[in-house]
């Protein structure tokens, strides 16, 4: 393959495409650069997944919220003061030692962006995205979770405008730490579903 | 369409690679076609966006990283909606005389915008076809435009577990024919009506299908 044929894909490199292509649509008017500072700093440093982390840890501790955060999700989330795109219609499902839930978006990158931010690249993979419907034990055993044959894998495909989110089992030996103890175990790949919190 | 984007159910696709403390953005150009696809979103729909990603050729589209095909389309739609021209684009600079975007869109716009919302989903107005817990089958239907029913369910029986309320109906709405709102639904499969004798007897996938999905089973 010839070095011309390789760009024809990848036309140059996607740092200077975007740097043109942005210089031309500040031209015209049609994005604003501080917008983008300011989007690519709630997404950096503002929104992440341990927004999602306190929801986990709240529920955790408090049965009247975990009820809210299963029934209405969006509110639920909303009291803890994460709002935002990609939000709107979200479904909480809960880890039980007869369930265990995996969230994949076989046809593209949903994702709850307000509790988890935005999906890191292996969810976005062919490779999870591809097997998590098919062999959902196995991906779950490549990320070194193992889940009993007599528990109940539910895979959640997020083919429409609802998002999830798992809340995992609160781990045992846990009883004595605080809220914000138990938000500091609680990890992204948790609320996805394919690791277990540890204690 | 039955395209490479809809690979539910596919294999040999390799191992799963995980990144630990993986970054947000991998570079800064990533953080800045986040950043542009968000301010232009407005000139569009997020189904017809997501359609045209799986308009890209499957080689192209297994070849390009997630933000390249960001990237890409963006390219595309802006040219296809005639906010910039394929010259301009290839060139880099505007056509003398062009028109500039007003208002453009500032930085508070775009956070507004972001957590703006989609319609509320409580409306009364759009019955729901189906019950929960009512038997349904996913039709079987393979249409060239845009669809968010994957093939892997198409035909398999499964009952409905959950009614979301009512929601635009992307299939329309990606070719801007009309959001033709509907009720959406968790549809439980039971995995070896998906997948046959190999998957547990245990296990099972939850869609969310809309009304146009399903029939009767």
């Amino acid at each position: 393959m010839s070095h011309d044929h390789d760009h024809q894909v990848v036309p140059s490199d996607p740092a200077l495409r975007v740097k043109a292509l942005e210089s031309l649509l500040v031209e015209k008017g049609l994005v604003d650069p501080a917008a983008l500072d300011v989007l690519v700093d709630t997404f950096e440093h503002k929104v992440g997944p341990r927004n999602g982390a306190r929801v986990v840890a709240r529920a955790w501790v408090d049965p009247d919220y975990k009820e809210r955060l299963l029934r209405d999700a969006a509110s639920a989330i909303a009291e803890l003061g994460y709002t935002s795109g990609q939000g709107e219609h979200t479904l909480a499902v809960e880890n039980t030692p007869t369930v265990h839930n995996l969230v994949v978006c076989t046809l593209c990158s949903c994702y709850p962006w307000p509790v988890l931010g935005l999906p890191p690249v292996w969810y976005k993979s062919s490779a999870y995205r591809s097997r998590a419907v098919i062999d959902p034990r196995g991906v779950l055993r490549e990320f070194g979770t193992e889940v009993d044959e007599d528990v109940e894998v539910r895979v959640w495909d997020s083919t429409a405008e609802l998002r999830y989110i798992v809340i995992p089992e609160r781990p045992a030996g846990t009883q004595n730490l605080t809220e914000e103890e138990l938000a500091a175990l609680v990890t992204r790949d948790s609320m996805v579903g394919v690791r277990k919190v540890k204690g | 369409m039955n395209g490479i984007h809809d690979m539910g159910g596919m294999q040999d696709m390799g191992p799963i690679q995980y990144e630990k403390d993986e970054p947000v953005f991998h570079a800064v150009w990533e953080g800045r076609i986040y950043g542009i696809n968000a301010s232009l979103m407005r000139n569009w729909n997020l189904d017809a966006w997501r359609y045209q990603i799986e308009l890209l050729p499957p080689a192209e589209y297994l070849q390009l990283s997630y933000y390249e095909r960001w990237l890409r389309i963006n390219e595309q739609l802006l040219v296809k909606h005639s906010l910039i021209t394929a010259a301009e684009l290839a060139a880099g600079v505007v056509e003398p005389g062009s028109a500039k975007a007003t208002p453009t869109l500032t930085a508070a716009a775009a956070m507004k915008r972001l957590g703006r919302g989609l319609p509320p989903s409580d409306d009364p107005k759009v019955a729901p076809q189906f019950e929960v817990g009512q038997r349904v089958r996913a039709r079987n239907i393979n249409p060239t435009g845009h669809t968010r029913l994957p093939r892997y369910a198409r035909g398999k029986a499964g009952a409905i577990a959950r009614d979301h309320g009512a929601y635009t109906f992307p299939d329309s709405n990606a070719l801007f024919l009309g959001e033709k709102r509907q009720h959406v639904y968790s549809v439980r499969f039971a995995a070896r009506e998906l997948w046959g004798e190999q998957a547990s007897p245990r296990d099972s996938m939850y869609l969310d299908l809309w009304d146009d999905y399903l029939e009767r089973a």
